[in-house]
């Protein structure tokens, strides 16, 4: 396959067949390889989608500066397009963040601003909101509120995924800022009625809820629960486990959020063999296990990796 | 009807600071209830509207890990030796903050 550049290249992840995996030959899980992405995760989707869409809109002009609360893939995949295209970027991020995410975001020409670690995402969206109002020329794509990260998945993933899997009868994702499972859900649902939405959110330790107040709570505005059919929370115990189920049955290694979902769609597909229904169950692998290798997720038993994770936003 | 459940960090002034308290009821609605009898104020925070008839739009409710926004809300229906975790509703996303290295692998 030949592109213009690499932002072109963005999309068309393969499906695969986890046979190892998958209960029985009519109840069968299909892997959609987002590490196959350019900067190696489903982000570049939306990074793409957010930052054409600013341009078409006006907003993002030859020499513009790009704001966003991520130290995580999104900043990675922004950074990529804008190096590409001219603009500046400004990261904000928990300043615990990890430091292979600050080479990886300054490598890529990411300016970084830190915000306090106590409070974590809520917090780096709190400073974000603050610097675009000190800035309004500074352009905040805002991955949370931004209706283009889930028209990515509306205009790509779910037409890839329907395309490649007609009969699919599940479609199970993670819940974050809910771009995926809103666009993709929203395409899925308008050509397969029946289908069944699974999100699948990551359960962190303690500390990441450390909010004072009940009110300082978040809910992305992209969020639209009646796109699902139904939500999990994945403790790191099981995540960590069938991330590692992945890669020793399948051969696929990839981050711990794909863990959480892997748990989530194999109770699908135990579901499904209960019931005696035949199903064809798609779920999102949403990147590698490079960025994840420091956390010790992949290091020693099941207890020692989850106390390792302990505090820490894995996905 | 007994269930377990997992309160979170900045709710536990309301039970003595326990991070797993018992309750009874056959809906979420019913445990509340009876979560507040004991643990006074507890439901205030998670409930809103008239008569609390409404689950707080920052508090998540999972009966055995599924949110029960989906399985009926405040109606719910609770079975012996669920587990019920309370968490509050934070910012997901991917913003990973540094690891931890492990006591005696500095």
């Amino acid at each position: 396959m030949r592109f213009d550049s690499l932002a072109d290249s963005v999309g068309r992840t393969p499906l695969v067949g986890l046979p190892r995996l998958s209960p029985s030959p009519e109840v069968r899980l299909w892997a959609k390889l987002e590490q196959d992405n350019p900067t190696g995760s489903i982000k570049d989707r939306a990074a793409l989608w957010m930052i054409a869409d600013g341009e078409k809109r006006g907003l993002l002009v030859p020499g513009a500066t790009v704001l966003e609360p991520t130290s995580g893939n999104t900043g990675i995949s922004l950074a990529m397009v804008c190096r590409q295209r001219g603009y500046r970027l400004v990261c904000v991020m928990p300043e615990n963040t990890s430091v292979e995410r600050r080479q990886l975001l300054q490598m890529w020409g990411a300016e970084i601003r830190y915000s306090p670690a106590a409070g974590g995402s809520n917090e780096a969206v709190a400073v974000a909101k603050r610097l675009a109002a000190e800035n309004p020329d500074w352009v905040m794509l805002y991955q949370y509120g931004n209706p283009a990260n889930a028209q990515a998945h509306y205009e790509t993933t779910g037409p890839e995924i329907l395309e490649d899997l007609p009969a699919i009868t599940h479609f199970v994702a993670g819940l974050g800022t809910t771009g995926t499972l809103m666009g993709t859900g929203r395409y899925l649902k308008e050509r397969v009625p029946d289908i069944t939405i699974v999100a699948a959110e990551p359960r962190y330790g303690e500390l990441v809820y450390g909010l004072r107040n009940i009110d300082e709570g978040f809910v992305p505005e992209l969020y639209d629960p009646s796109v699902l059919t139904s939500r999990y929370s994945v403790g790191p115990r099981e995540a960590l486990r069938r991330t590692r189920e992945l890669v020793q049955e399948e051969g696929i290694f990839a981050g711990i959020s794909t863990g959480a979902i892997l748990h989530a769609a194999m109770a699908q597909a135990d579901r499904a063999v209960r019931e005696g229904k035949p199903a064809e169950i798609a779920l999102i692998v949403c990147d590698g296990g490079w960025k994840y290798l420091s956390t010790g997720a992949y290091a020693g038993t099941l207890e020692e990796a989850e106390a390792a994770l302990e505090g820490q936003l894995w996905a | 009807m007994a269930v377990q459940v997992r309160v979170p960090t900045i709710l536990r002034s309301y039970t003595g600071g326990s991070k797993l308290v018992e309750g009874t009821g056959d809906t979420v609605a019913a445990l509340f209830l009876d979560l507040d009898s004991r643990h006074s104020g507890l439901r205030g925070r998670l409930v809103t509207g008239e008569d609390g008839a409404e689950l707080h739009r920052f508090v998540n409710i999972y009966v055995n890990d599924e949110d029960v926004r989906f399985l009926g809300g405040l109606d719910a229906k609770l079975n012996d030796g669920d587990e019920v975790t309370i968490l509050p509703a934070v910012a997901g996303g991917s913003i990973a903050s540094s690891p931890r290295v492990p006591a005696g692998q500095h």
